[in-house]
């Protein structure tokens, strides 16, 4: 590293596209009436004549589909165009049935929009998209180790998709990664896709180039296939070092097609442009092409959820760090309740909850919350309100209510966690801490005025009362007694 | 042989009688117009019609007819070929909409049609199993691709077959072998389950020996299917004597038009004139330059369609020692020539840099000829040329030179690539006793004014 000056790679300045494909959450396929969702089912049995290409067989759109990707369109902020048309994008592969992938290129259902990113620094930045189209999955092709043969499965081949595809417009593997982020954000929350990651419901595209400050842009990679976040910073910055080092080196970039290893967290060279396949795009005459009326867009919009801008703009008022709402964001039970207890049971609830619920979720304590309800959480805030459980007991207390269930009163009494209240015997504790020989200078500190030494005492208390006493009532009593 | 004699027949000895005299014809056929008979499934459909017609309960409009399919249309009981080693032994898992409508009025598939293969070719030549000889003279051809279903028809083996049409390959057989060939509205009839040529023009309809059977076939077989999304309602098809204002299109003679046959038309005008019927000359100054526009659209869609005989799933598969290998050596054995010929100039017309030239080209003359009909059509109720430019050629004398085999093609395309309803109706005969037949053209949807006007025809022929 030391032999690299950091001031020759700052001359380099990244530039990043992103196409990302995700399968809507329709019932039964694009064109096919078989159903979509092939999670936990076995190979090659959510399929019919249509998803095999037996001969004979037509594509019928399905209207819902539609329907998602239109709404998919708007929660990017993005136009809807009236008229939209399918196409035919050829190339041979076992898991394309139909040696062509029905797809739309010229004419896409959804048009330009824009996504707006926050990063770590607090600031915001737009990401252009240039346009949205719809198109059918692939099936899935695997390579048993050792054999001598590969296994195709087309329970996804025709899932329905839509490939939202970004302008050149990040420049850094943050941006890339929190624009991965709020994609993911807008289309759960908008409800088009299931959004499980681990199965591929939204898979990235990174294109990468290099370019020095002022020329044109550089040479670009395509790195496909990224199924999560990290993988999609990860693979951004090994590009970005990468192909900074080939230029420093005077060496050229290769317009390909690259793949990513997780194990060794590189990517590596798939296809270059020479070996490049010419699709052939051309009109599907099988499909009609979609006309869509003000009527129907409007109807859409009508049905569009609460996307994360409403909870940020709620979340303001909570005065919420950044990343708290982040956090909550990431997880919709989540953001919803704190939503629910804003309106409920007002803003210090609120506040109190996304703290609990932000810091469960960066701890990864609580792996399943779905027992969690805004019940529970009034509840533990109101606790606290009365200083029954301090701060730190109340998250104790959540988490068991989470794991084990159970009433948080019933579990704070159980773990002997309630603080006590009772004057009289937090009195007798500050007695005794009072009393000890050891604490004598601290006690005559604060009969001198040296305020700041309360303080101590009342942490000896809480210490002796294993961390039950209520502070505030434990401070008043001292207080009493000493000045 | 009329559906009527056939329902005649039926009610006189019942459903099981006409078809077991319908599978005998078929099995002595000398033409090679049949591949495969459906025997089993055809009694017992048989059977069926019977025990309904004995309770006297309605066994359907074409209860009991005996029918044979084009074997690109996918059928139970039997292998669906499309005449191709590539599906040689395929056996459907579910059967087109047009067989299960005919299905659902009592009629009855006997077997299959010979075609070119994958319907690639206008005289049944290019079919793997062989070709189909013309009905009146065994050294010519059966013209195609629908020659089998055209001469089964002929021969009198059934009194209906289906074909399909995407450039004439209903229409031009039945002129060379003396029946009645109806290519219905583009989308009027369901492409569920037809072996995909063209997508933009692929439409079913029927070969028959009179309009009014052809009219009954089309009654059944058409309307919106919700497995084809390209489908649509047609006009309803009442028969009307309505006197017609008949544009004859001037771009159907000149060069390359056989003497007899413009000898035919011109006797046919004459006959529609002394009928009462107006009869004038329309120009249609694109209508030869259909035939290039046909070679380019037709072939680019043709070739996206068979992308899916790669060997992986069914069909013809040779092994090879990568998957490229395989790809290469399963469609090498599977296509014959002509088909690699179309898949060729397919991807070439597709292909980055080639595709305005040729394919965006194309599309924009469709368009014009589009145009040049509506604007005839605003004139005229129907149009009229001949329906090839020759009648049956011989077999072999044109096999090795495909653009003389393709102008064979240059009086139906046009229509094919404007989807209007087209029909060829028989005319004549050349002195050697050749048929002639005449094509008649109407708006899309109106083939209720196609058939209104090929049944006046008929009549005078």
């Amino acid at each position: 590293m030391s032999d690299q000056p950091t001031a020759s790679r700052q001359k380099y300045i990244p530039t990043i596209g992103i196409e990302c494909h995700v399968q809507l959450k329709t019932k039964t396929k694009l064109f096919s009436g078989a159903n979509n969702d092939a999670r936990e089912a076995e190979p090659n049995t959510t399929v019919s004549p249509i998803c095999f290409g037996l001969p004979g067989t037509l594509p019928v759109l399905n209207k819902e589909a539609v329907r998602l990707a239109v709404r998919a369109g708007l929660a990017l902020g993005a136009s809807i165009n009236r008229v939209s048309r399918f196409e035919r994008k050829h190339y041979f592969y076992p898991d394309l049935p139909k040696g062509y992938q029905i797809s739309q290129l010229a004419e896409p259902t959804v048009g330009p929009g824009v996504v707006t990113i926050r990063l770590g620094d607090g600031s915001e930045k737009s990401v252009r998209i240039h346009h949205a189209h719809i198109e059918e999955d692939a099936g899935k092709l695997t390579h048993p180790s050792g054999a001598d043969y590969s296994l195709v499965d087309l329970n996804r081949a025709g899932t329905p998709l839509i490939e939202i595809v970004s302008e050149p417009d990040m420049h850094s593997s943050e941006e890339a990664k929190v624009y991965a982020q709020e994609l993911y954000l807008l289309m759960t929350y908008a409800g088009v896709t299931h959004g499980d990651l681990y199965h591929g419901n939204m898979r990235f595209d990174v294109n990468v180039s290099v370019a020095k400050e002022g020329e044109p842009l550089g040479t670009r990679t395509e790195t496909k296939n990224l199924n999560s976040f990290k993988a999609v910073e990860r693979a951004v910055e090994f590009e970005i070092a990468r192909q900074t080092k080939l230029l420093e080196k005077g060496e050229k970039i290769v317009q390909e097609t690259r793949g990513w290893n997780e194990d060794r967290q590189q990517t590596f060279s798939q296809r270059s442009k020479e070996n490049a396949h010419d699709y052939r795009y051309f009109p599907d005459a099988d499909l009609p092409p979609i006309y869509l009326d003000d009527a129907f867009v409007d109807e859409v919009r009508s049905e569009l959820p609460a996307l994360p801008g409403v909870y940020r703009a709620a979340f303001k008022e909570l005065g919420l760090d950044g990343s708290v709402v982040q956090s909550l964001l990431a997880r919709r039970t989540y953001a919803d309740m704190i939503l629910d207890l804003q309106q409920v049971h007002g803003k210090q609830t609120a506040t109190r909850a996304a703290h609990w619920l932000s810091s469960v979720v960066s701890d990864e304590v609580l792996v399943d919350t779905s027992s969690l309800t805004t019940e529970t959480l009034a509840e533990l805030s109101a606790m606290v309100e009365v200083n029954e459980l301090s701060s730190t007991a109340a998250k104790e207390v959540l988490v068991e209510v989470v794991e084990h269930g159970g009433s948080p009163r019933a579990i704070a009494e159980q773990k002997n966690l309630l603080q006590v209240s009772d004057e009289g015997a937090v009195a007798s504790v500050v007695d005794e801490v009072l009393a000890n020989p050891a604490n004598a200078k601290a006690v005559s500190d604060v009969k001198a005025g040296n305020d700041k030494v309360i303080g101590f005492l009342v942490g000896q208390v809480m210490k002796k009362s294993a961390g039950k006493a209520n502070p505030a009532l434990t401070q008043k009593i001292i207080r009493e007694k000493l000045i | 042989m009329t559906i009527a004699e056939i329902q005649a027949r039926v009610k006189e000895v019942g459903a099981r009688k006409v078809v077991e005299e319908a599978i005998t014809r078929a099995r002595a056929d000398a033409k090679h117009a049949v591949l495969e008979v459906i025997e089993t499934r055809a009694l017992k459909r048989a059977d069926e019609v019977d025990a309904k017609l004995q309770k006297g309960e309605n066994a359907g409009r074409l209860a009991g007819v005996p029918f044979l399919a084009k074997d690109n249309i996918l059928t139970f009981d039997s292998k669906t070929t499309a005449s191709s080693h590539m599906l040689e032994n395929f056996e459907a898992p579910y059967q087109a909409t047009v067989i299960e409508k005919l299905e659902a009025e009592g009629a009855i598939c006997v077997g299959k049609t010979n075609l070119d293969a994958f319907a690639h070719g206008g005289s049944t030549e290019n079919s793997y199993f062989g070709p189909t000889k013309n009905t009146y003279d065994d050294e010519r051809v059966a013209g195609g691709s629908s020659g089998g279903s055209a001469v089964a028809v002929a021969t009198g083996i059934v009194p209906f077959a289906l074909g399909s049409d995407t450039g004439g390959s209903i229409r031009q057989p039945a002129s060379y072998n003396g029946v009645v060939g109806l290519k219905p509205t583009y989308g009027s009839v369901s492409r569920y389950g037809v072996v995909a040529m063209a997508s933009s023009t692929d439409v079913v309809g029927p070969i028959t020996t009179s309009v009014e059977d052809a009219r009954l076939v089309l009654d059944v077989i058409k309307g919106v299917d919700e497995r084809d999304g390209t489908t649509i309602e047609i006009e309803p098809l009442l028969s009307t004597d309505k006197k017609l204002k008949i544009g004859v299109i001037r771009q159907c003679f000149g060069e390359g038009v056989d003497e007899s046959v413009v000898r035919t038309t011109n006797e046919t005008i004459e006959k529609l004139k002394a009928a009462g019927h107006t009869v004038d000359e329309v120009d249609l100054p694109t209508f030869r330059h259909a035939l290039a526009v046909y070679y380019i659209v037709v072939p680019a869609e043709l070739t996206s369609n068979l992308a899916r005989y790669d060997g992986i799933k069914y069909g013809t598969q040779k092994d090879g020692a990568d998957l490229t290998t395989v790809y290469e050596a399963s469609r090498s054995a599977g296509f014959m020539d002509e088909n690699k010929r179309r898949i060729l100039i397919g991807n070439y017309v597709l292909s980055s840099g080639y595709y305005d030239a040729y394919y965006r080209k194309a599309q924009t003359v469709r368009t014009l000829i589009i145009n040049e009909f509506n604007k005839a059509f605003s004139e005229h109720d129907i149009l009229l040329s001949p329906t090839a430019p020759t009648p049956a050629f011989k077999l072999g004398e044109n096999t090795g030179d495909p653009l003389q085999m393709y102008l064979a093609d240059m009086m139906t395309v046009p229509a094919s690539l404007a989807g209007v309803s087209a029909i060829s109706v028989p005319a004549g005969t050349t002195e050697t006793g050749l048929p002639v037949g005449v094509q008649l053209i109407a708006p899309m949807r109106q083939d209720s004014v196609v058939l209104s006007a090929a049944q006046q025809l008929e009549a005078l022929c």
